[in-house]
């Protein structure tokens, strides 16, 4: 599946779900949040949110800053 | 002194009580080492962060900031920095929401250029109204115009935040005279955030009666940034007590401050 992930394509095979991709970048646990299609999807949707072609994810943290 | 002489009410922002008038950023330093003895010393209470793209292709189990400064000991109060317009502040303080758990207060910047970092009040003041509306509590940057003070105070939002300067210039307060305009009408907080250099900036803008400050360059880039935390948190204090205290009135002319008479050369 093709997805465009904070701004670069990527592509993933055997992946369906948000959980499944935050997984897979070994983000599961981590303080991140994830937007898909500009759609914020909460900590507790991550295993039913299903990705299709072409979606548009932005995974975040908090980094410095004033 | 006694109890009388030393009373005053904490900073309350949107119902949340801090006991430091001091607001501190993580932005700058030169390791998380550094910036948690900065910010242990500066004594804030209220920690702003940004919010980024994780890098993807970085080590998944490097320390992350939120482990340094802790969500449990620190408000966390996300900036929408680096937003040039309402759209993407909003964005950005939801994904701040979740990123959070759920915590509502975030700092809003909307910025108008990249050169001066000057806010964009149309677009500032856009946001806000769509995440009060939403439930956010929202603390905002903005231009030092008692008119938008006023603007964003009636549309609901927590604290009205001029600038003294320009982001990072450490050029201080260029504006005293219009900060003072602002505080005669507001009713929430106001807190100076950007300009403040060093500590006698931090102190002055207390001593024009605002109830905090919000720095972050000041401590993070002098040379020593453990000792100008502290300077800070007491230049902070004696602002604020010098303001409580009401100063002396200026005068054209000098008055000895010693007896006149029983002079030996009398």
């Amino acid at each position: 599946m093709h997805v465009l992930l904070n701004g670069e394509s990527r592509q993933f095979d055997d992946i369906k779900t948000v959980a499944e991709l935050v997984e897979r970048l070994g983000l599961a646990g981590k303080r991140i949040a994830v937007e898909h299609n500009e759609m914020i999807v909460p900590r507790s949707r991550h295993a039913e949110t299903e990705l299709s072609d072409n979606d548009r994810i932005e995974i975040v943290h908090a980094i410095g800053g004033g | 002194m006694t109890d009388m002489q030393r009373m005053d009410v904490p900073l309350t922002v949107a119902g949340r009580t801090f006991s430091s008038r001091l607001l501190v950023g993580t932005g700058k330093y030169r390791d998380f080492d550094e910036a948690r003895a900065a910010i242990e010393e500066s004594g804030a209470d209220v920690v702003t962060v940004a919010v980024r793209r994780s890098n993807l292709g970085q080590d998944p189990d490097a320390p992350n900031l939120l482990d340094v400064i802790s969500p449990t000991r620190y408000t966390i109060l996300p900036n929408t920095a680096g937003c040039f317009n309402a759209r993407d502040a909003v964005r950005t303080c939801q994904l701040a929401r979740e990123l959070l758990d759920g915590h509502n207060l975030v700092k809003l910047e909307v910025l108008g250029d990249q050169k001066t970092l000057y806010p964009n009040v149309m677009e500032t003041l856009s946001a806000a109204r769509t995440l009060i509306d939403d439930g956010f509590d929202v603390m905002v940057y903005t231009s030092d115009d008692p008119i938008v003070a006023q603007e964003l105070e009636s549309m609901g939002a927590s604290a009205i935040m001029p600038l003294g300067s320009l982001i990072g210039s450490g050029q201080g307060l260029l504006n005293p005279d219009t900060l003072a305009l602002i505080l005669e009408h507001a009713r929430v907080p106001v807190l100076v955030d950007a300009g403040i250099g060093t500590a006698s900036d931090a102190a002055l803008a207390m001593e024009l009666g605002c109830d905090g400050v919000l720095l972050n360059s000041a401590i993070a880039h002098a040379k020593q940034p453990v000792l100008m935390a502290r300077a800070m948190k007491r230049a902070v204090e004696a602002g604020r007590d010098a303001y409580l205290a009401e100063r002396m009135p200026r005068r054209q002319e000098a008055r000895a401050s010693s007896p006149t008479r029983g002079l030996i050369t009398e």
